[in-house]
């Protein structure tokens, strides 16, 4: 780089950085957009043209938690009185918190569906990118016969939309009883991921002098021992980005977790927009059900991000 | 105790064969240096007696032990590699403990053995950085400590200076040599450095294509070439070599060079050249640049030559000699000669003549 920089460099710089602050601000609107609606009061959700300034309110998210059912007549003084802040608010909308006989308050559907999503998301990305992983390492380290047909096949499976076979493995599921269960949509999701999985680590594995494991074998170490103990820990930038990756992808998928589940394992994407339902939706409820949703996939990103970030290998081997 | 013997050694990768009835015993505490050309399987020979790499056919034995079988594991063999290959996610402590770690040796013996060994390659101050922050020497040293520290049987080192400056070669080969003195394991050393070779070894093993060309020690490969691969690899400058027209009469003996120009050589060889010439047509004389000799004066058995070019190289000059059509390269004290063109005598010093056999390239054995 030129350790002066001229005068139109420096305008173009600065062009270049309005450009991308333009980009980004397009780009983050939408999340805006679900984050103010997740605090906004109900009756300014919904305004022409959108309220920008306003009290910010977390009744959306006690909404969200909590079952709700009209109010038929308005609470009592006495009762609006003892109840707590939050069931306040509820009131506040027109609605009461259901609770059972012994008085406890009823969760609503979304902890469950989250839940579910992350159960869902976290055990087929470990299978994803840990088959993948094994199954990279020995395409990328052995003799395979006939590997270009075999890693072909491999990404075949990409080459048509999931979709397509949404009615027959529907039909299938129904008929092994993998319908609406965890473990049916865990298979789905890592076959979905190893091919993808397989291929990027793939990729990563042939960045990683073999020398490396062979030092090791030398050394007195087993080759199992030598994959654990070398080729793992120098894998990890692409283990890292594969498993973030296979995690989005389980995350946000949504139209087989649509077909194939409904109660006990639904995952978040299907049911929050069944909750706008019928009759007048509570877009306030439902922006503060996405924005919940967005968050793991950022802060595993984040944990993640050295290792993102950290070239492939640098360092030890001359070439 | 520790000595490695290949028996008729052979390996292919695909149709390609890379060694070729390699037949090598090495003894206890030996330093054995593989040279031979970029691709010429010095690599390729560690690796199998390594145990990486499979042989096709043939034994490898160490301490008489066949050892084809054995996983590289159970060798008991380090090997410093090509590309240092140190871990980058390890410092330099964890790098050298690494073998170690492989036989649950207790942490306090580590801890010692890799400190001792850390303060003999002089690297104890880098033991908590990593890799990447070293410099060529260090990488190196530390690839080394990595090798010793578990006092292996044997020593197996690819290139291991190779790619290190040409000061700080200088330097590493002298302390290889001094660690070996000290530690006196077996160890076979690879590279193309003849000068690297020629310093280091007990023994030097010529390798060309995948074939042995000589073992000896390295006056021996010097001085006595056994073919002209040989001549010509070992040596720098390299040997001349010109095709050789040889006459003899009753009680002297003349070797033609460059269409013509006839050099006396003493009445001794006359039998011997004789002897070599009835079994081969043609053939091939060799002699190192400092076995041409220079002379400003004209002397006896001397021939009047054109000085072709000049290499001044500081403490010698290396000059190029038009004898008939053939250039022979001199070595002279620098300054000796002042100009291209210039007159003056030369001879070849019968005594650091070699002879081969043009068509098989084998030297004669024919020497004064
Ligand atoms: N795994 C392999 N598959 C096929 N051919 C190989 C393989 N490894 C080495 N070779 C070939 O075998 C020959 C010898 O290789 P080797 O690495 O032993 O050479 P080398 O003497 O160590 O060379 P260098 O000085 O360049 O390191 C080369 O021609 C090389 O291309
Ligand atoms: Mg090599």
């Amino acid at each position: 780089m030129a350790a002066v920089t001229t005068s139109t460099e420096r305008s173009l710089n600065r062009l270049a950085i309005v450009g991308v602050l333009i980009v980004t601000m397009i780009f983050l609107a939408p999340i805006y957009w679900i984050a103010s609606t997740a605090f906004k009061p109900r009756n300014l959700s919904t305004t022409i043209p959108p309220t920008v300034v306003f009290t910010p309110e977390v009744s959306p998210f006690v909404k969200l938690f909590t079952k709700r059912s009209q109010l038929r007549t308005p609470p009592t003084p006495e009762e609006y009185a003892a109840a707590p802040w939050w069931e306040r608010m509820v009131f506040d909308g027109g609605e009461k918190v259901v609770r059972d006989g012994k008085g406890n308050v009823q969760w609503s559907g979304y902890p469950s569906r989250f839940m579910n999503s992350l159960i869902v998301a976290i055990v087929s990305t470990i299978l994803a990118v840990g088959m993948g992983t094994l199954t990279a390492y020995g395409f990328s380290r052995f003799k395979v016969k006939g590997e270009g047909d075999l890693l072909f096949f491999i990404l075949s499976t990409r080459m048509l939309p999931p979709v397509v076979v949404a009615i027959p493995m529907f039909l299938m599921y129904r008929a092994v009883g993998l319908n609406d269960t965890h473990l049916g949509l865990i298979i789905l999701y890592t076959a979905f991921n190893l091919s993808f999985s397989v291929w990027l680590m793939k990729g990563f594995m042939d960045e990683i002098p073999k020398e490396y494991e062979e030092a090791a074998l030398v050394d007195g170490y087993t080759r199992m021992q030598a994959f654990f103990k070398v080729v793992l820990p120098e894998a990890a930038t692409g283990i890292a980005a594969t498993a973030v990756f296979c995690f989005i992808t389980a995350w946000n998928e949504y139209a087989f977790a649509l077909i194939m589940t409904n109660r006990r394992a639904q995952t978040a994407p299907p049911f929050i927009p069944s909750q706008v339902g019928s009759g007048l939706p509570d877009w306030t409820v439902i922006a503060a059900g996405t924005l919940l949703f967005l968050l793991p996939v950022a802060i595993f990103t984040f944990l993640l991000r050295n290792h993102l970030l950290r070239g492939v290998t640098f360092g030890a081997i001359r070439k | 105790m520790t000595s490695i013997e290949l028996r008729d050694v052979q390996k292919f990768f695909g149709a390609v064969q890379v060694i070729k009835d390699m037949n090598l015993k090495i003894a206890d505490g030996e330093f054995i240096v593989l040279l031979g050309q970029s691709g010429c399987g010095k690599t390729t020979t560690l690796r199998a007696i390594a145990g990486l790499e499979t042989i096709d056919r043939g034994d490898i034995l160490i301490d008489g032990q066949p050892v084809q079988n054995l996983k590289c594991s159970d060798r008991d063999i380090a090997m410093v590699f090509q590309s240092f290959s140190l871990y980058p996610h390890m410092t330099v402590f964890e790098n050298i403990a690494f073998p170690l770690r492989a036989t649950r040796m207790s942490k306090a013996d580590t801890d010692n053995r890799v400190r001792e060994i850390a303060k003999v390659l002089r690297i104890n101050d880098l033991l908590d950085k990593r890799p990447s922050a070293l410099s060529g020497g260090d990488m190196q040293r530390v690839a080394i400590g990595r090798a010793l520290v578990r006092r292996p049987k044997a020593m197996l080192m690819d290139e291991p200076i190779g790619a290190l400056d040409a000061k700080l070669r200088e330097e590493m080969r002298a302390e290889i040599k001094r660690l070996h003195v000290k530690q006196g394991s077996t160890t076979i050393y690879v590279t193309h450095d003849q000068i690297e070779a020629m310093s280091l070894a007990d023994r030097i093993v010529i390798m060309h294509e995948g074939r042995l060309q000589q073992v000896g020690s390295p006056t021996e490969v010097y001085a006595r070439p056994s073919n002209l691969f040989v001549a010509q690899f070992v040596g720098s400058p390299v040997m001349n070599i010109a095709p050789a027209e040889v006459k003899s009469s009753k009680d002297s003996a003349e070797v033609g060079l460059g269409g013509g120009q006839n050099f006396g050589f003493p009445s001794a060889l006359i039998s011997q050249l004789d002897a070599a010439r009835s079994r081969s047509g043609q053939l091939a004389l060799g002699i190192r640049p400092e076995g041409v000799l220079v002379s400003r004066e004209e002397k006896k058995g001397y021939l009047p030559v054109e000085i072709h070019l000049i290499e001044p190289l500081g403490s010698y000059d290396i000059v190029d000699l038009k004898v008939g059509e053939q250039l022979l390269r001199a070595r002279t004290r620098s300054g000796y000669v002042e100009r291209t063109g210039d007159k003056v005598y030369a001879r070849i010093d019968p005594e650091q003549t070699h002879f081969f056999d043009t068509a098989s390239g084998n030297s004669l054995g024919v020497r004064l």
